[in-house]
């Protein structure tokens, strides 16, 4: 077992004092991010990102991952007493834990929820830890154009498990590539796109865009829904931590369901927002008090809290083995390494394992350290969100702009950023999906090399892509995928027609 | 956002529709803008492999394609979806009331630099908005400026832009 020695020295590596004490507070940051309206751990974290530009990479991403643990906690807190989701994919996190909470037994709702994310979190990190390394090695033996089709892969599962429209998913992830492309060209060395602008030589940064979308598009959505928050009291008592844990050991098979629906959705890019309402979903229909769901079961917080940890936890196992982040934030982290000077991909397991082991060692500190900061200051934390939003939004606004700035040190960049607010406010509200963007202005370049080295092997033909049976394995899935919407539509179709 | 969607026809501002629309349109231009520019670098196959221009041509050739759809799906199949609105007025100028604000901010920080235009901000806000007291508003601003300055300037080195016009802080030392 290679994997448990590497684990232990990552061990070694993250327990030092210091990181001990990042974690810490990445973890209050984090879950502080996850309860303000507009930060998110996608924004929080590439607005903390410039920060840990002098620190030592292992360091830096310790306490990064951990803002997200933490964000990834912080956003069940709202939704049960709030009944608003502090983040996307505690949505049904809401359906059970607000009724909960107006029930009286919020405590008893925060602790399912807690644990349950620990639960999903630990589990997904095991995975990590034993499959991570597979995929490396195996990825290892990848050319150019085994990456690329891995890369069309990622894409075109975005296509076929977006709800909304295929024509829209695809026109926002076009808009990223095409935004990814303007600068200096790496191969030629020509620069693209500028049009004679100066500014845009840098072309556009992943980091400004995923502040500007999530963070001022956030603040201009809940300002227009108005926010009155009328939240339930939060305190935990040790007692009741204790007898919700008696409980939870009844639910194990929904955690369990939970946890694999997470880690499928986590490392193909579907995310932590469908893995909790498919989680509920199944639930719901497989549970023998179905028809209760929606007034207050335990079991409704426990699948999506279990499944949105585990997704949002295995969409790090893409971006170490393979380079590929499977979620917004894990694309941040990604731009974290490239800063660091490090190269995401499989050889980063070989070159680096003292920075992969510390950061998988790492998830299991932080996400323990995660449960113990929640469960012990949800007061705290519920405090915050009774600051009134017109102290809270300018104040974020603040921080968005001066984490746009330190980027780059460029005030362009600031202006960029409200023009990528403005965007994500008109993106979400006519259904166009930007995570999908996010992550294609994140790749582009890369997937772009891989194409190009790809067509210099086969001289432009279009057949390197079926030229092995992984190669051509992996695009048929790819296709596959992409045309499911118009797929599904035929069988559907059959069905009424049979019917 | 199916809350605003039975809202009376009176008070939008615009219809989905209409935005869907006009999304399309900017997209198609986008669109026309890189396959332009694509096509200046060459898009074709070079000496040396493939050109400049060659991945962007086909990214530009696909959002064309997937906007005309898009387009095309507003346009002619949600004739009927006329009455939903994508905003309505009160919303909007709450949406309004946070967003030119920004603006005038972020303007701020480029002329006047960062920290008094973020307390100006924050202070205006919170009495414009928030109906606090001025008093209430200068504690809350002032602190938040004073923050990260200890955070930026002071503990993590890094400078944040303190005006390009004329830096109202110079006579406390902050250069």
């Amino acid at each position: 077992m290679e994997e448990i020695s590497a684990l232990f020295n990552g061990f070694a590596v993250a327990m030092t004092p210091f990181n001990l004490l990042l974690m810490l507070v990445g973890v209050t940051l984090g879950v502080i991010i996850g309860v303000l309206p507009g930060l998110g751990g996608a924004n929080g974290i590439a607005i903390l990102l410039p920060l840990t530009f002098t620190m030592p990479p292992t360091s830096a991403i310790i306490m990064l991952s951990c803002i997200y643990w933490g964000a990834l906690f912080g956003g069940a807190i709202t939704s049960i007493l709030f009944n608003i989701p502090g983040e996307p994919w505690s949505v049904a996190t809401t359906f059970d834990g607000y009724p909960m909470a107006r029930n009286g037994k919020a405590g008893e709702a925060l602790t399912a929820a807690f644990t349950s994310s620990f639960v999903g979190a630990f589990f997904a990190i095991v995975m990590i830890t034993f499959l991570a390394p597979l995929v490396a090695k195996f990825a290892l033996q990848f050319g150019p154009p085994e990456f690329f089709s891995v890369y069309l892969l990622t894409f075109c599962s975005f296509v076929g498990m977006n709800k909304g429209s295929p024509f829209k998913t695809i026109s926002a992830m076009m808009l990223g590539f095409a935004l990814a492309t303007v600068g200096m060209d790496t191969v030629t060395g020509q620069l693209r796109l500028t049009f004679g602008h100066p500014e845009l030589m840098r072309g556009f940064d992943f980091l400004i865009a995923v502040i500007g979308l999530f963070g001022i598009g956030e603040i201009l959505l809940s300002m227009e829904e108005g926010l009155a928050f009328q939240g339930a009291a939060a305190k935990i008592r040790g007692k009741v931590v204790l007898d919700t844990w008696k409980q939870l050991p009844k639910y194990w098979a929904t955690s369990l369901r939970s946890c694999l629906i997470g880690c499928w959705m986590g490392i193909t890019p579907g995310g932590a927002t469908p893995a909790s309402f498919m989680a509920y979903g199944v639930a719901k229909r497989v549970s023998k008090d179905g028809e209760k769901f929606g007034t207050g079961k335990m079991e409704g917080i426990v699948a999506p809290e279990t499944a949105a940890h585990a997704a949002g936890t295995s969409a790090l196992l893409p971006m170490l083995s393979l380079g590929i982040p499977g979620s917004p934030t894990a694309a941040v982290l990604l731009g974290g390494l490239l800063i660091w000077g490090l190269q995401p991909g499989p050889l980063l397991f070989v070159e680096k394992p003292d920075f992969v082991w510390g950061l998988i060692a790492s998830m299991y500190l932080g996400n323990l350290a995660g449960l113990f900061v929640v469960l012990t200051c949800v007061p705290l934390f519920a405090s915050i969100l009774r600051i009134p939003f017109s102290i809270i939004a300018p104040v974020i606004i603040v921080i968005c702009a001066v984490g746009a700035y330190t980027v780059h040190n460029a005030m362009f960049d600031v202006w960029l950023m409200l023009g990528f607010g403005v965007l994500g406010y008109i993106f979400k509200k006519l259904d166009y999906p930007m995570a999908p963007m996010v992550l294609a202005l994140v790749l582009g370049d890369r997937a772009e090399d891989s194409f190009r080295q790809s067509m210099l092997f086969s001289q432009g033909s279009l057949d390197i892509f079926f030229s092995n049976p992984l190669v051509g394995g992996i695009t048929s899935l790819a296709l596959l995928l992409l045309f499911w919407p118009l797929i599904g539509k035929l069988i559907s179709k059959k069905k009424t027609a049979a019917v | 956002m199916s809350e605003h969607t039975n809202q009376s026809n009176e008070d939008s501002v615009v219809s989905v529709r209409a935005m869907d629309i006009i999304t399309a349109l900017l997209f198609l231009l986008v669109g026309l803008i890189v396959m332009i520019g694509s096509l200046k670098l060459g898009a074709s196959w070079g000496s040396d492999g493939p050109e400049a221009g060659y991945f962007p041509f086909y990214i530009s050739l696909i959002i064309l394609l997937s906007s005309t759809v898009t387009l095309y799906q507003a346009v002619i199949v949600d004739k009927n979806k006329e009455t939903e609105t994508f905003l309505v007025k009160e919303p909007f100028k709450q949406v309004m009331a946070v967003l030119l604000p920004a603006i005038v901010f972020v303007l701020g920080v480029q002329l006047i630099g960062i920290y008094v235009s973020s307390a100006l901000y924050i202070a205006i806000f919170m009495v414009w908005l928030g109906k606090y007291p001025i008093w209430k508003a200068t504690v809350v601003s002032v602190g938040v400026s004073v923050a990260l300055y200890l955070m930026f300037e002071f503990w993590f080195q890094v400078p944040l832009p303190h005006g390009s016009w004329f830096n109202p802080l110079e006579f406390v030392g902050v250069n």
